[in-house]
């Protein structure tokens, strides 16, 4: 059965092209992802990201257990604040990307990718009947409708409909709040490289929020953004994607997300495996390469480098900021240099490239 | 969405323009408003030798690669150098300054399996 977000209709009716993604039926792009992608670099956008997961866990230990699951050390929260992380098991290899939202050292939110919801709730699932003590892990994705109002301009538009003070809440912050009656959880978090938040709704208010955003954000040119624009935003801030750039054969240590893997913090799962990797040394490594030639680099497209295969293509398209084709890969640590030039295989041509620093785009 | 009657299509959504045994040929509205955002177009060589329904351009949207296909059996005898610098152009005139390549045709006699406007019409009404 293919699930629909309480938008759904909204969506049909704003004339969105609907692509399944997973089970979901999702917002591909409502005019042209170009476009879409632009406004959200210059304005501001609004996103239905509902098929997101969200997981309560509650319990006196919740904390120590929450310090087991991730790599990165959410010891330093405060209440009220977000923190980015992978999820390992014993390999040391991701089992998803997510964020901890901390409410108390009893209670915590983690916000987990669509595709992932039931393989990480049986996971941490697992990990609760390990651990011994009493956690209580609920599955709330189904109440828990999510928009991301991203772009320069989003604090002008959002504080135009909400009680809370904006400025006051600082990237990776959030704070409980109301859109006019409505309550709802507000972090300024998001996936595109801009200023922005995520808004937290109940299912039956979330056209409502949807619509007054829109409606107020008109000055600002605000305009709904579907997972076209989504996907490109993201690349060009070098943001990782799970399923295509990460996933049970990577581990964080390969990757641009490395220093969430804090070692020094308490034991937790796939510490030791990441340790032993540290110190055989990092085989793989994920680069960030622009286009020295016309072209577009995709998923699973070989890399090259003097004719002979160093790695493949994770990630990649064309950069609407940049104008040109840029893209995310693995290679051999030997070849990962910036400024190394590679070639990329698109179809029969070899399409000269350049591994470059990233992210390919950071916002003035 | 755009159907010129004077041109023949292909049920893959290319057109082609016949003056005698020469053809331009691009894509459709409808296919350029299916692909949204073209952002890159791979040119054929001239001189190239192709069957009909053979794959002869590549053209590629922010989201899908999508093959051209060779409406008939031909030889390229031209290709639109302007969309390698500007590939929006197949977005904004589909049929016109979006025109992909040009061909000498070996048998004309096969223009006849190619679709008229009206046929055209409905096979990408009856898609949506």
């Amino acid at each position: 059965m293919l699930k629909k977000t309480p938008l759904f209709e909204t969506h049909k009716r704003l004339g969105a092209k609907i692509i399944e993604f997973g089970p979901w039926l999702m917002p591909l792009y409502y005019t042209s992802i170009v476009d879409e992608h632009n406004t959200v670099r210059n304005r501001v956008g609004l996103f239905d990201v509902s098929h997101m997961g969200e997981f309560n866990i509650r319990g006196k230990d919740a904390l120590a257990f929450v310090q087991r699951l991730i790599t990165n050390d959410a010891s330093y929260l405060d209440n009220n604040q977000v923190l980015y992380t992978p999820m390992c098991n014993d390999k040391g290899t991701i089992i998803d990307d997510l964020l901890v939202y901390k409410f108390s050292d009893e209670h915590f939110m983690f916000v987990v990718n669509a595709s992932n919801i039931e393989k990480d709730y049986k996971w941490i699932e697992g990990v609760v009947k390990r651990f011994g003590k009493d956690i209580v892990l609920k599955d709330i994705s189904d109440e828990t409708p999510l928009l991301a109002l991203q772009g320069p301009k989003s604090q002008e538009t959002l504080q135009k409909v909400t009680d809370l003070d904006l400025s006051q809440i600082k990237y990776y912050w959030f704070q409980k709040g109301m859109i006019e009656e409505i309550q709802v959880i507000i972090s300024r978090t998001g996936y595109t490289g801009e200023d922005g938040f995520e808004i937290y709704i109940k299912p039956e208010y979330a056209p409502k929020v949807w619509n007054k955003i829109l409606e107020v954000g008109k000055e600002e040119g605000i305009k709904p953004i579907g997972l076209g624009a989504r996907d490109t935003l993201r690349l060009e801030c070098a943001m990782l994607l799970y399923g295509n750039d990460m996933d049970e054969t990577r581990t964080p240590l390969e990757t641009n997300i490395a220093w969430t893997v804090k070692s020094d913090k308490e034991n937790f799962i796939g510490e030791e495996a990441l340790l032993k990797q540290k110190e055989e040394g990092i085989k793989q490594k994920l680069i960030g390469f622009e286009l020295l030639e016309r072209g577009i680099p995709r998923h699973n497209y070989p890399i090259l480098k003097n004719r002979e295969k160093i790695g493949i293509v994770t990630s990649g398209g064309f950069s609407p900021t940049l104008k040109k084709g840029i893209g995310l890969g693995y290679v051999k640590t030997d070849f990962s240099k910036e400024g190394t030039e590679i070639q990329i295989q698109i179809r029969e041509k070899l399409v000269k490239a350049q591994i470059v620093k990233i992210p390919f785009y950071r916002r003035k | 969405m755009e159907i010129p009657k004077e041109l023949k299509y292909a049920k893959t959504h290319e057109w082609i323009k016949v003056e005698k045994e020469m053809g331009t040929v691009g894509i459709t509205d409808y296919a350029q408003e299916q692909l949204t955002d073209v952002v890159f177009v791979e040119l054929p060589q001239i001189g190239k030798v192709v069957s009909k329904g053979e794959a002869v351009a590549v053209v590629e949207s922010v989201k899908s690669v999508s093959d051209i296909y060779a409406p008939v059996s031909s030889e390229v005898t031209g290709v639109n150098k302007e969309l390698e610098n500007n590939p929006g152009l197949i977005n904004k005139e589909p049929y016109g300054k979006g025109w992909i390549f040009k061909l000498k045709m070996k048998d004309p006699k096969e223009l006849d399996s190619l679709l008229s406007a009206e046929e055209y019409e409905k096979t990408v009404t009856s898609d949506r």
